[in-house]
């Protein structure tokens, strides 16, 4: 089965649901295909589903999810669910399945909005059963009314942590606590760029905001955590932390982890797009122009799969994008492209101008970012970093190289949790940049799909040549 | 709170548990508190869902007699059998 489209969208976030509803709008043939069930992407989760009250932490995002959801149905655009991306070609001949039948569509154009992850950061016994992310615990609550028992522990840094924790107190859940990893001179290295933080998009009132409520619910907040680790046989007992050159040891039945967001260019890299260092997210973002266009021709990105923006701003990244493929596709001219993109601009400038505050306010401590030697990087193969180590000692030069010395990044998650680290790790034995040291080469099929699938796949194709 | 209304029934490892039509596979597993989920091949080790969007592949299980499946990515159905997946899976 073959589809074709004018614009086909990758990714039913905020990005790509403004960008699927804009571009139909134009008049712009659009599928947009998604892996979950229903639009949303993760921060809107089910949000067609639920309701937030009124007041609530998360009122005003579900109030602008619901937005874009509907807006997305009315739109016209076609929608393909339950659909993952497992290949893209030149030319824009993209290959998904959804989870029983493989197909390809053929786009004029192609717009990747798949968005962030959070940063995987190695801990000793991160691997442990009861250790998650805090997104997970978010996604969890979304779909499921869940509530984590009492005896829970977030560790990290970032405005997500006090989101999560501020919502489980507004459902009238408790947790034990926050190891804020922050580092202390964080703070002072933000403080020259609060002007952009206060400004029309109000980042820091809404952070202040969380942490009030967090504060008010009474769970305990322990500040200036330099190190983090889960212990316990099977699954997680216990959270050793350390603060102020002290180990404290408390009980746990779950340990949430989140140190930021980052890129999640693990499709873009596929695709062999342009990807650099960036210092002050410190992680790889694509190399993209103002409108999204990538240097790979036909393929376009908009919202965090590029650089971290948020949700807000990558709703306009969307909105632009979707200009910009009018513009490429024929619909209008570059001038009419600019003239209605004008309002769109204003209105992303201040999120942007926030985001060196924030980029700075939430950069990962430096001691988290160097694991022990028993500390597992590549969680799929278990390949530990004194495994990583004793590559580079032997002469590994970067991730590619270290995939055959040691099967890191060979596993079923393809480098996607382990890249950032292995980067990080190589780049400081060998003390190179790791702008040089790079990330793991990316190959199809990027989900697993089966003998089966792929064999009707050619099979269909062989039909419909003749050959 | 979610909206939809409508339990429907699957099993975990031969339990009936109640589902609601909006959770995957992996977060019916993970509020009943139901861990390890898998022990990994590579190791065998003792695992469980991490992330819950796709990334982390720590959820694989077998679903509905098809093993290695995303559980965060696979939507409950009436019926689903969602089983613990220890060591390789098995080739069908």
């Amino acid at each position: 089965m073959s589809k074709a489209c004018d614009l086909l969208v990758i990714g039913a976030g905020p990005a790509g649901m403004a960008a699927a509803a804009s571009a139909a709008g134009l008049g712009v043939s659009t599928l947009l295909v998604d892996e979950q069930p229903w639009p949303g992407g993760q921060i809107h989760r089910v949000v067609e589903h639920r309701s937030e009250q009124a007041g609530s932490a998360s009122h005003a995002d579900w109030v602008r999810g619901r937005a874009l959801a509907a807006a997305f149905r009315a739109s016209g655009a076609d929608y393909l669910p339950g659909t993952s991306v497992w290949r893209f070609d030149a030319g824009g001949r993209v290959y998904v399945t959804d989870g029983e039948t493989a197909s390809t569509i053929v786009a004029r154009r192609v717009l990747i909005a798949v968005g962030a992850m959070e940063r995987a950061v190695p801990l000793p016994g991160w691997t442990l059963p009861g250790v998650m992310t805090v997104g997970a615990a978010q996604i969890t609550y979304k779909t499921s009314a869940w509530l984590p028992p009492a005896e829970t522990w977030i560790a990290g840094s970032g405005p997500l942590v006090w989101l999560y924790a501020a919502q489980v107190a507004d459902a009238g859940g408790r947790i034990a606590g926050i190891l804020d990893t922050t580092p202390a001179r964080n703070y002072l290295r933000a403080l020259p760029h609060l002007a952009g933080a206060l400004g029309g998009a109000r980042y820091l009132e809404r952070g202040r905001s969380l942490q009030r409520r967090v504060r008010a619910a009474g769970f305990e907040v322990v500040h200036d955590v330099s190190d983090v680790a889960a212990q316990g046989d099977g699954r997680i007992e216990r959270v050793r932390y350390r603060t102020r050159g002290r180990w404290y040891e408390r009980s746990a039945t779950l340990l949430l982890l989140h140190h930021g967001v980052v890129p999640n260019v693990h499709a873009t890299r596929s695709l062999g797009a342009q990807h650099r260092w960036d210092v002050l997210q410190r992680c790889f973002v694509l190399c993209a122009d103002e409108w999204g266009n990538t240097d790979v021709a036909g393929y376009a990105v908009a919202g965090d799969c590029a650089r971290i923006v948020g949700a807000e701003a990558s709703v306009l990244q969307g909105r632009l994008a979707a200009l910009e493929a009018a513009r490429a596709l024929g619909v209008f001219d570059a001038a009419e492209r600019d003239r209605q993109a004008a309002p769109v601009l204003r209105e992303l400038g201040p999120h942007l101008r926030a985001r060196p505050f924030i980029d700075r306010l939430f950069s990962p401590r430096e001691s988290l970012l160097a694991p022990e030697d028993d500390v597992l990087v590549c969680r799929c193969e278990s390949v530990s970093a004194r495994g990583v180590r004793a590559a580079v000692a032997a002469g590994c030069v970067g991730p590619n190289q270290m995939k055959a010395y040691t099967r890191c990044g060979m596993g079923p998650c393809q480098g996607r949790m382990c890249g950032l680290a292995a980067a990080e790790l190589i780049a400081r034995e060998r003390q190179a940049d790791i702008a040089q040291v790079g990330t793991f080469n990316v190959r199809p099929p990027l989900k697993p799909i089966s003998l089966g699938e792929l064999a009707a796949l050619v099979e269909a194709a062989s039909e419909r040549t003749g050959s | 709170m979610p909206l939809s209304a409508g339990q429907l029934t699957v099993y975990v490892d031969g339990v009936a548990v109640q589902a609601n039509p909006i959770e995957s596979a992996a977060a019916v597993v993970l509020r009943i508190g139901l861990m390890p989920t898998r022990t990994t091949p590579a190791s065998g080790e003792a695992r469980a869902p991490y992330c819950m969007m796709g990334v982390c592949f720590e959820c694989l299980m077998t679903i509905d007699g098809v093993a290695s499946r995303q559980a965060c990515l696979t939507p409950v159905r009436e019926g689903m059998r969602i089983e613990r997946q220890f060591g390789p899976r098995a080739l069908t």
